[in-house]
């Protein structure tokens, strides 16, 4: 099998960085370059020093960008779109881990994103990239537009209840605690140390830009509408979300169990975890850094029809450059879990 | 020598749990899904419940 040459848009970032470092490990694909305008003509490992003696690479400015098999865009939000027509046109596959083409509906872009999509015409032609809904998809897809990481962690907790159509798809309230890094590699006073530090940031108590993607994802046979709230915490790295939901019917936890292992029973990446005894019976997201799994667990209030769902990722990995690599497996006809197969760390 | 297995309903989370002509009344079997201990109650028919937990020592 010959390599896909593969080229990365905007390697300095943190998803950019985190997706080099999965790249360079697997067995089917050569990066050929890694673009960054403010580290140009460096080495990878300027940006990335966990990558000092692992390649020689350096990146090189988007101008010099040749045409390749697959090329990833890890820009800030906005950049992708407003320069489509230059990067379609450098690879038949675009895997895409901004914001820009995850929705389909014009007006949810312009409500949550305060501007008008610059490329409305192209919305439609992106499958959104959570394998464990879209895999098929997935499969001839020529676009591919990565998930939020909040969005990623909620989805994969929720979806199976909303299958099922056993949840009142208007009262599900999800709050999010999520780690330094999802805000990106860019400095601003409220990232600065002292300041961030040991804290529990409110950042979005509502109005968070992932709530249109989650929505829709989750609206199987009614309309879903979720109140999301999402919390800085003291973490760099993970996302945990706690859902509460409210059944429809009356279910024990077995159903639910049933319910999860019916949609997660065969999925490389998702887990259930639930467990009555050991440290760690619920999902918890230290442990899941560096790793490409969403560990999902709940528990029934035996007091009411609440059902509390928790559902932990790495923010960079399962929720952003994990799901991409996870997708380019997908799309290339790859073993889903190839490169992607470190377990993590304990303790850590 | 081949025995016979028989699948039982993890009484916790319906998970398959698979016993034999070696598994004796009063076993204590993991579950694989969701962990928890099962006691096996009887063995004609296999019947599972679970085990006593002992004193919990777990917290914030």
């Amino acid at each position: 099998m010959s390599d896909v040459r593969v080229a990365i848009v905007g390697g300095s970032g943190y998803t950019g960085g985190e997706l080099v470092r999965l790249l360079l490990f697997h067995p089917h694909v050569q990066i050929t370059q890694i673009t960054s305008e403010r580290f140009a003509g460096k080495l990878v490992a300027k940006a990335h020093p966990n990558l000092r003696g692992v390649t020689k690479l350096k990146f090189t400015s988007v101008a010099q960008l040749d045409a390749c098999d697959v090329l990833f865009l890890c820009l800030p939000h906005g950049e992708a779109a407003k320069n489509w027509d230059r990067y379609a046109g450098l690879a038949p596959r675009v895997i895409d881990l901004s914001a820009d083409f995850r929705l389909r509906d014009e007006a949810a872009y312009r409500f949550y994103y305060h501007n008008n999509h610059p490329r409305p015409d192209l919305l439609a032609d992106f499958v959104y990239g959570i394998p464990e809904l879209h895999r098929e998809a997935l499969r001839d897809a020529r676009r591919v537009a990565c998930a939020g990481c909040n969005a990623t962690a909620t989805i994969l907790g929720l979806f199976p209840l909303y299958r099922a159509g056993v949840v009142l798809p208007q009262n599900t309230v999800v709050e999010v605690k999520v780690g330094s890094s999802e805000a990106g590699n860019r400095a601003n006073e409220g990232s600065h140390h002292p300041e961030r530090a040991g804290c529990l940031r409110s950042f979005s108590p509502t109005g968070h830009r992932h709530v249109a993607e989650i929505n829709r994802e989750l609206s199987v046979a009614d309309k879903a509408s979720v109140h999301f709230s999402a919390t800085a915490i003291d973490m760099v790295r993970g996302a945990m979300a706690t859902s509460h939901v409210f059944l429809n019917q009356s279910l024990t936890e077995k159903d639910i169990w049933k319910i999860y292992r019916d949609a997660y029973g065969n999925e490389p990446f998702v887990r259930i975890v639930k467990e009555r005894d050991g440290l760690y019976r619920f999902p918890e997201p230290k442990l899941l850094a560096g790793t490409n799994y969403c560990d999902v667990g709940f528990e029934k209030d035996p007091s009411s029809d609440r059902v509390v769902v928790i559902s932990a990722i790495d923010n960079l990995m399962k929720g952003s450059a994990g799901q991409a690599v996870q997708a380019l497996n997908i799309m290339m006809g790859f073993e889903e879990t190839t490169a992607l197969a470190f377990p993590g760390l304990h303790p850590v | 020598m081949t025995t016979t297995v028989t699948v039982v309903e993890c009484v916790v989370c319906g998970a398959d749990v698979e016993l034999d002509g070696t598994t004796l009344q009063g076993e204590l079997i993991d579950c694989d899904d969701c962990g928890c201990e099962l006691e096996v109650a009887s063995v004609a028919p296999f019947t599972l419940r679970e085990a006593p937990q002992e004193a919990e020592d777990w917290g914030q």
